[in-house]
């Protein structure tokens, strides 16, 4: 009992993390059609400049930790929305070509912050409530699993929140069900799309202090090997889908804690499994809408 | 008129593609030395390796090339086929010895069935990631990728070494073919793999399955109405393109004497994607061209990075400039941007642009 | 005095690289509605998509005297251009309410007049347009046009699929819309035709084939038959040889469209 309780909120603190990436990718992709392959950097540069922040106050500190967190998601919202602005935008429905662009950024960004920050992941000091664990149910659960679930359901509520209730939120629902009719209506749909990259690149931003809380460290290769994972759970619960992506990165995480655990440490295979498997049964994802 | 000077342009292409063969055939013999481009003198086993390797992934950027360029697949998990070439000869090689066959017999049956593992592989792939299309497919053949990516990592039985890699075991390799003095051999059967890889997408290409895979890449409905479905000639082009790029696997396996890891990555896959647009989408020349400056780009950048002149510099500069996929990533991007046919294509949209201006001027008589 | 409102030279239009509108020429006068005409499938969607730069075209579109051929759809949309889509195009997602908010462009829009149109759209604001019937999409569709103060209504099929009570109101809404502004409708409905069109503009095979008064059409049944092959299509040949003589002559006679719609 106590370890699949473990297994279950564990796999929710990874979800979490999914989610932050997926949100994004999700909400991308559903508005404008970019598979975006540089997100990954968004979120990479988020946790280094979170770093950055924090050694620069004092270490190890909660207040230490807000701020690393503000920091990455505004820095990771100003990557992104200057990605869309320089290079997507001159590429303005070309999705091939704009998947190409996001390629290339996602390799060169990531070979420059080796240059700067080097190949080897460095540590990162936190709150030492965040290295402790709390019973539940006989479990004993890393406390950071919490922040990271807390964090995470924050930023589904303020998107949820966003989407609902504010005019540009209108205009990315409408959006992303039929994006020439929501010009045909009069409405400059490209600065929905910058502001798109840049609240998901605010989560992924957000996504990548947390991820350093998590793995303990910061490197060069924690987004693009987060991105992977990403773009299972966007395609799973259905591209352009905010709650299928919330849902998805909930049931991926868990299935790949399940079988890492009972499996003989096959979690990988098995999300990617359950990705060919949903695709061919189901091609429009869990929550999507079917092919246009 | 036309037809004539057609013919003719075909006869010029066919002798001046015999006469780049056989001077890239000759190169091993001479002493040509291009500073800032190759290592070394061109009989020097350091550019043998070099161009050897270059023609190799020139090899896998022509299949790629046929599924991308010519079927408009964008598949992300191709690595996956290099991979089976180079692991599968690999572990075949280590693992399979029947004692009545001569060693020689034992290193072409060993090729002969990484083959067929190929081709099987290749085959379910596709039937399965084909039925989807679109960034559904692209997702699937990375899922797949990444499944094969993991598998390798992982050392099933301790077959394919994990991390560090599978070493190739030469005891069966013709001794022609095994170390540093012998590049020259390893260089020609480089060589001879780019010809017939180049062969056979020139041959798919001019097939009747390669102008219904075309006509479907720009209007699927188009082939239906004929009444073709076109996901069996898609999985017939994504077999062929899956063989060929296990052929050029195998190739690099006996070239860099063993395989790591890295040749299963997504990222692997999306330099191969990186080589096909910088040499030109759409364009068989344009890949190996693509494959050959991306190859020596990465090499020579790598050595620039090195260079204490870089190190002197200032951080600024300093840093961008030690890091060659940052400056590939940057020159891929600014492609993409600006120059949306790839090297290969620059005749063409200067063609093209002429072809408008006429057009215009005759309309406006 | 009246004078064109849209004037169209010229304008071809293409999807995916496949030309659907072959060298289009007509104008709307700022009064009255203009009827653009013609069988299934000669491109009079298109026409509308290529003049709000839905889809890729080239020529010359100008309205109220400036050029907005090459303008984004969005900009066309805000210089005062009303459009009711083939097919509703209603945000199924959204509510009512959310789909008319988002169509507001005024400062202050006209949900009075909406209101007291569409009472059935009031009660249901809070609903799912996805879950509303046909003809209340259409409704949804039309008030998103009608909420603004528009300068000329583009309106594409608004009765197809509908019950026959249902197409009166429609027709019924866009009589009361007209009195206030020009409409280019597309309509295939003959008696909505009769109903609503001042002007008609057939199109056959991407081209314009016939401009006139709406009687001098729907007086002559053999052209409604020739033109709109509504009768059963007798010859298709003699449409064709017809089609070039009138183009030629729709093509050269700005003037002489000037002085029909002055009469």
């Amino acid at each position: 009992m106590s370890t699949i309780v473990l297994l279950l909120i564990t796999g929710l603190g990874l979800g979490a993390l999914y989610f932050l990436v997926a949100s994004g990718l999700s909400l991308i992709y559903g508005l404008m059609g970019v598979l975006n392959f540089a997100h990954g950097s968004f979120l990479t540069l988020g946790a280094f400049i979170g770093w950055e922040v924090a050694r620069r106050l004092s270490d190890g500190t909660w207040w230490t930790l807000g701020a690393s967190m503000i920091a990455g998601a505004i820095i990771g919202a100003a990557f992104a929305a200057a990605t869309e602005f320089f290079l997507i935008r001159p590429l303005y429905l070309r999705h091939i070509e704009q998947v190409l662009v996001t390629v290339g950024l996602a390799l060169a960004s990531v070979a420059l912050f080796e240059g700067i920050w080097g190949t080897d992941p460095i540590y990162v000091v936190n709150p030492e409530w965040l290295g402790l664990t709390t019973e539940i149910l006989g479990a004993r659960i890393p406390n950071s699993r919490f922040l990271l679930i807390g964090c995470a359901a924050l930023v589904l509520l303020a998107i949820v929140l966003f989407l609902k209730h504010t005019r540009y939120g209108l205009i990315i629902r409408a959006g992303v069900e039929n994006r020439s009719m929501v010009t045909a209506l009069g409405i400059d749909v490209r600065r929905a799309f910058t502001l798109v990259f840049a609240i998901g690149g605010a989560a992924a931003g957000l996504g990548g202090v947390l991820a350093s809380v998590y793995y303990g460290y910061v490197s060069a290769h924690i987004g693009g090997s987060l991105l992977i994972f990403a773009f299972i759970v966007t395609v799973i619960g259905g591209l352009g889908s905010l709650a299928g992506a919330a849902v998805a990165s909930v049931l991926v995480a868990v299935l790949q804690q399940f079988a890492n655990y009972y499996l003989w440490g096959t979690g990988d295979l098995a999300v990617v499994l359950a990705l060919a498997a949903v695709l061919l049964i189901r091609p429009q994802g869990l929550m999507g809408k079917s092919v246009r | 008129m036309t037809k004539i000077s057609a013919r003719m342009r075909a006869g010029i292409i066919v002798a001046a593609s015999v006469a780049l063969i056989g001077f890239a055939a000759l190169l091993p013999l001479l002493a040509i030395d291009i500073p800032g481009v190759f290592p070394g003198p061109s009989y020097t086993p350091g550019t043998l390796q070099v161009l050897a390797y270059a023609m190799l992934i020139a090899a896998l950027a022509l299949s790629y090339h046929l599924l991308f360029g010519l079927a408009g697949m964008l598949s992300f998990g191709h690595a996956l086929f290099f991979a089976a070439g180079a692991y599968g000869l690999g572990v075949v090689l280590r693992n399979f010895a029947p004692e009545w066959l001569p060693p020689g017999g034992a290193f072409v049956a060993a090729i002969l069935i990484t083959i067929v593992f190929a081709i099987i592989l290749s085959a379910f792939v596709g039937a399965l990631s084909l039925r989807v299309t679109g960034i559904s497919f692209a997702m699937v053949t990375l899922a797949f990728a990444q499944a094969g990516s993991v598998l390798v990592r992982r050392n099933p039985g301790k077959k394919t070494g994990g991390e560090e890699g599978l070493p190739l075991d030469v005891t069966r390799v013709p001794d022609a073919l095994v170390g540093v003095l012998q590049t020259k051999n390893l260089y020609w059967l480089a060589l001879a793999i780019l010809v017939v890889v180049y062969l056979v997408t020139l041959w798919v290409e001019k097939s009747r399955a390669g102008h219904v895979v075309a006509a479907a890449r720009e209007n699927d409905l188009r082939v239906r109405v004929l009444g073709i479905r076109p996901y069996g000639v898609r999985l017939v082009i994504f077999a062929i393109a899956g063989v060929l790029a296990a052929i050029a696997g195998m190739g690099f396996l006996l070239l860099q004497s063993g395989v790591s890891p890295r040749v299963a990555t997504p990222d692997f896959t999306l330099s191969l994607l990186v080589i096909v647009v910088l040499g030109g989408v759409g364009y068989r020349w344009g890949a190996v061209l693509g494959a050959i400056v991306y190859t020596l780009l990465d090499q020579r950048l790598t050595a620039l990075a090195g260079s204490e002149a870089v190190a002197s510099l200032p951080d600024i500069l300093r840093i961008p400039l030690s890091q060659p996929l940052f400056i590939l990533g940057t020159l891929f991007i600014l492609v993409v941007l600006f120059l949306p046919g790839g090297i290969a294509g620059i005749p063409a949209s200067v063609q093209a642009a002429r072809r408008n201006q006429t057009v215009e001027e005759k309309e406006l008589v | 005095m009246s004078e064109n409102i849209l004037s169209v030279r010229a304008l071809r239009g293409s999807i995916a690289g496949q030309q659907v509108v072959e060298d289009v020429s007509f104008d709307v006068p700022s009064t009255g509605v203009t009827a653009l005409l013609g069988r299934n499938g000669v491109g009079k969607t298109s026409t509308i998509k290529s003049i709000l730069g839905l889809i890729t075209r080239t020529g010359e579109v100008t309205f109220e005297g400036r050029r907005i051929d090459r303008m984004p759809t969005h900009k066309i949309v805000q210089l005062g251009i009303g459009y009711v889509p083939e097919d509703r195009e209603i945000f199924s997602a959204l509510t009512v309410a959310e789909n008319l908010k988002l169509a507001e462009r005024d400062a202050a829009p006209n949900r009075e007049f909406i209101d007291e149109l569409f009472p059935d759209l009031v009660q249901r604001a809070a609903q799912r347009a996805g879950t509303l019937s046909g003809g209340q999409q259409q409704m949804v569709s039309l008030a998103r046009a009608l909420l603004n103060t528009n300068k000329l209504l583009l309106v594409d099929e608004p009765t197809k699929g509908l019950a026959p009570r249902i197409v009166g109101e429609v027709a019924n809404a866009l009589e009361t819309a007209a009195r206030t502004v020009p409409i280019l409708l597309v309509e295939q409905n003959l008696q909505v035709i009769r109903q609503l069109a001042d002007r008609v503009v057939v199109l056959a095979d991407g081209r314009v084939v016939f401009t006139g008064e709406a009687d001098e059409l729907l007086d002559d049944e053999d052209l409604i038959t020739r033109l709109l092959g509504v009768h059963g299509d007798s010859a298709e040949s003699s449409s064709a040889e017809s089609s070039s003589a009138e183009s030629s002559s729709a093509a050269a006679a700005d003037s002489s469209t000037n002085e029909e719609v002055s009469v």
